[in-house]
């Protein structure tokens, strides 16, 4: 997780102690940010961002091990008979896809049992037409194939591949098109020799190079930039077609992200105090005041 | 017929429906949460002042579905696209019958498409044959995510798939629009995955597949594929109101449409009820790329004429005055698919 993720997640967090359904305002506050930090690792497999930034997360709710008398404001670590942690995740619709909506709350159950000083865990995901099915695989802990039965062939792992790499690949094209955008002389047909050390540092540079790492490609500086899942080279005249791919694809995962946060906001009326901005394809209407210029038709 | 600026455009609004949701017509909890769905869209997609109440949303009925397409919205013709979900609606959610009748009472205005599911097997079959020979019609609508029984979705390269546009191919049903849905068996892949349309568009060139939404959340892969088979159309169901919006992400999935496929194969719909198509018609007519977005081109008026109606006109040969008609353009920069590149893009 980087740097600029944490304080993002953390200003939300000092925004909106108040939400949260244990209402106790800073009391208990250092436990539930250790369960919003656990959880700030799971991803929406789909738009590769964290949920606690997505605002999917309705609720925690952290009760000390029965039988212990703890001071609330304890970390959790500190109480080693095991607390009770009761999370509500949500979705912007009924009808997210239900795989989607299974990992993302198996993987928050995951994140939550591997806590310090949590005892039982207990994730549900609200208001989704599968709620039923995945609530109770989730509290059995069934697994994908025991949650979902016939429907359920092998594994989800790769669906999280496929986007792993689309996650990589609009990446690529944002730090590329942004050096495009910035020297008007440089040729699309060229990109295809640019390394990562010709790159300038900042938030592209270091989304690119995470989703390298996770899709396991080197992050060397003399290593290039525009390449596919594996790590391979276009040959020149194949750049310009590779880039044009790579754009349609961080299109849709920019669409696909606000259009899914602000379905959330309308979904559930508050939930933008829970959500972290997305810079990237944001429009005046997500809050940033852009103006709109269009073309001249000659 | 829309008339700005002393240009007229033929408008075809390629994706209506004629839906009941409401709680008497719910089976389940899914019919409540399937309407709020689309409800949220319209909601977080609309201007303030095209807001419809929750009531209004819930049923609309014939008399009101004429005034909101042809008295208000400019079209000259609009196309039927049913769909079921019998699993949560008691007498299903397009009102088939309803829709039926009044494409038959309005032969200039209105097509009803047909719809069918392949998980029915011979019996579906016997039935698209008995319907067809009723109603005539030159298209379905294919929802893959539908629920039937257990199943919760199927493939269009499904084997039994096939059957059915084996038939389609026989009786003339030559347009085929594809929904995709949240839903697949198994569970394991994208269910928003656009790559059977890709096998069943090279096994059935005589047919034209009409995805609707362009391929979204998808529009990458469909570009690619619709790139590649040229029978492959994009339907803008649910992308027309982005902008509103969200202008810049609109103008991005015009562009790249333009790009990958050519201003020919781009269909215009209001999705009806979901929007209305008043608005979006005024608002594409005016809309234009924004300036700094220089990988594309400005919108021609030309490139609206028909996205706005002469390509669905030409997929439904819907009579266009003369004077209105325009020529095809020129393959897209990116071309066709060539049949050695075919392997590549599949692998992908």
């Amino acid at each position: 997780m980087t740097a600029t993720r944490t304080e993002a997640a953390a200003g939300v967090m000092a925004a909106r102690g108040e939400d949260v359904r244990q209402g106790g305002g800073r009391e208990g506050g250092g436990r539930e940010e250790d369960v919003r930090e656990a959880l700030s690792v799971v991803l929406d497999p789909e738009l590769d961002e964290p949920i606690t930034d997505l605002g999917f997360v309705r609720s925690i709710e952290v009760s000390p091990a029965a039988g212990t008398d703890a001071d609330p404001d304890d970390r959790l670590d500190t109480h080693a008979a095991g607390a009770l942690v009761v999370v509500h995740l949500r979705l912007p619709t009924s009808f997210c896809s239900p795989n989607f909506a299974y990992l993302m709350a198996s993987d928050s159950k995951d994140a939550l049992s591997a806590l310090p000083g949590v005892g039982r865990v207990v994730v549900e995901l609200d208001d989704h037409h599968d709620s039923d099915l995945i609530n109770a695989g989730l509290a059995a802990d069934a697994g994908y194939r025991g949650t979902f039965g016939h429907e359920a062939e092998e594994s989800l792992d790769e669906l999280r591949w496929i986007f792993r790499r689309k996650a990589h690949t609009a990446a690529m094209e944002r730090c590329l098109t942004a050096l495009l955008r910035a020297d008007r002389s440089l040729a699309e047909s060229a990109v295809g020799t640019v390394r990562l050390q010709d790159l300038p540092a900042g938030r592209e540079k270091d989304a690119l190079l995470r989703r390298r790492v996770t899709i396991g490609l080197p992050t060397e500086p003399r290593d290039l930039v525009l390449v596919d899942e594996a790590g391979c080279p276009y040959p020149p005249e194949a750049v310009p077609m590779a880039l044009r791919r790579a754009r349609s694809t961080r299109i849709s995962v920019d669409g696909n992200a606000h259009f899914c946060r602000g379905l959330l906001r309308t979904r559930y009326a508050g939930a933008g105090a829970d959500q972290v901005d997305r810079p990237e394809g944001a429009e005046p209407s997500d809050h940033h005041l852009l103006p709109l210029i269009v073309k001249e038709i000659h | 017929m829309y008339t700005k600026d002393g240009e007229k455009y033929f408008i075809v609004d390629a994706h209506v429906a004629l839906w009941d949701a409401r709680p008497e017509n719910q089976r389940n909890i899914h019919g409540k949460q399937f309407i709020d769905c689309f409800y949220d869209y319209h909601r977080n997609l609309s201007p303030d002042e095209e807001l419809w109440p929750y009531e209004d949303y819930l049923y609309q009925g014939g008399e009101r579905l004429m005034k909101d397409l042809f008295e208000d919205g400019y079209v000259d013709h609009a196309i039927f696209q049913p769909a079921y979900l019998s699993e949560f609606y008691k007498r299903n959610f397009g009102q088939t019958e309803e829709a039926y009748g009044l494409a038959t009472e309005h032969p200039d205005k209105l097509t009803y498409n047909h719809r069918f599911d392949p998980r029915d097997g011979e019996n579906g079959l016997e039935r698209l044959r008995a319907d067809h020979e009723r109603m005539g019609f030159r298209g379905v609508k294919l929802y893959t995510a539908e629920w039937n029984g257990e199943s919760r979705g199927y493939k269009l390269s499904d084997p039994w798939t096939y059957r059915y546009f084996e038939v389609c191919r026989e009786l003339g049903i030559k347009n085929i629009h594809i929904h995709k849905g949240p839903t697949i068996r198994p569970l394991d892949r994208d269910a928003f995955d656009v790559a059977d349309v890709d096998h069943c568009a090279s096994d059935f060139t005589d047919l034209t597949f009409v995805v609707e939404h362009v391929g979204l959340p998808r529009l990458e892969d469909f570009c690619w594929i619709a790139n590649q088979e040229p029978n492959v159309h994009g339907g803008l169901a649910v992308a027309m109101p982005f902008m509103h919006t969200r202008p810049r992400y609109f103008a991005q999935i015009i562009g790249e449409l333009i790009y990958w496929i050519g201003e020919d194969r781009i269909e215009f719909s209001s999705d009806y009820a979901l929007w209305t198509p008043r608005w979006l018609v005024e608002r594409f007519v005016d809309f234009q790329i924004p300036e700094d977005m220089t990988e594309y081109a400005p919108l021609t008026v030309a490139q609206k004429k028909k996205i706005l109606g002469l390509n669905a006109a030409k997929l439904y040969d819907i009579p266009v005055p003369e004077e209105l008609r325009l020529p095809d353009a020129d393959e897209t920069e990116t071309g066709p698919r060539q049949p050695e590149r075919a392997d590549l893009g599949a692998q992908q």
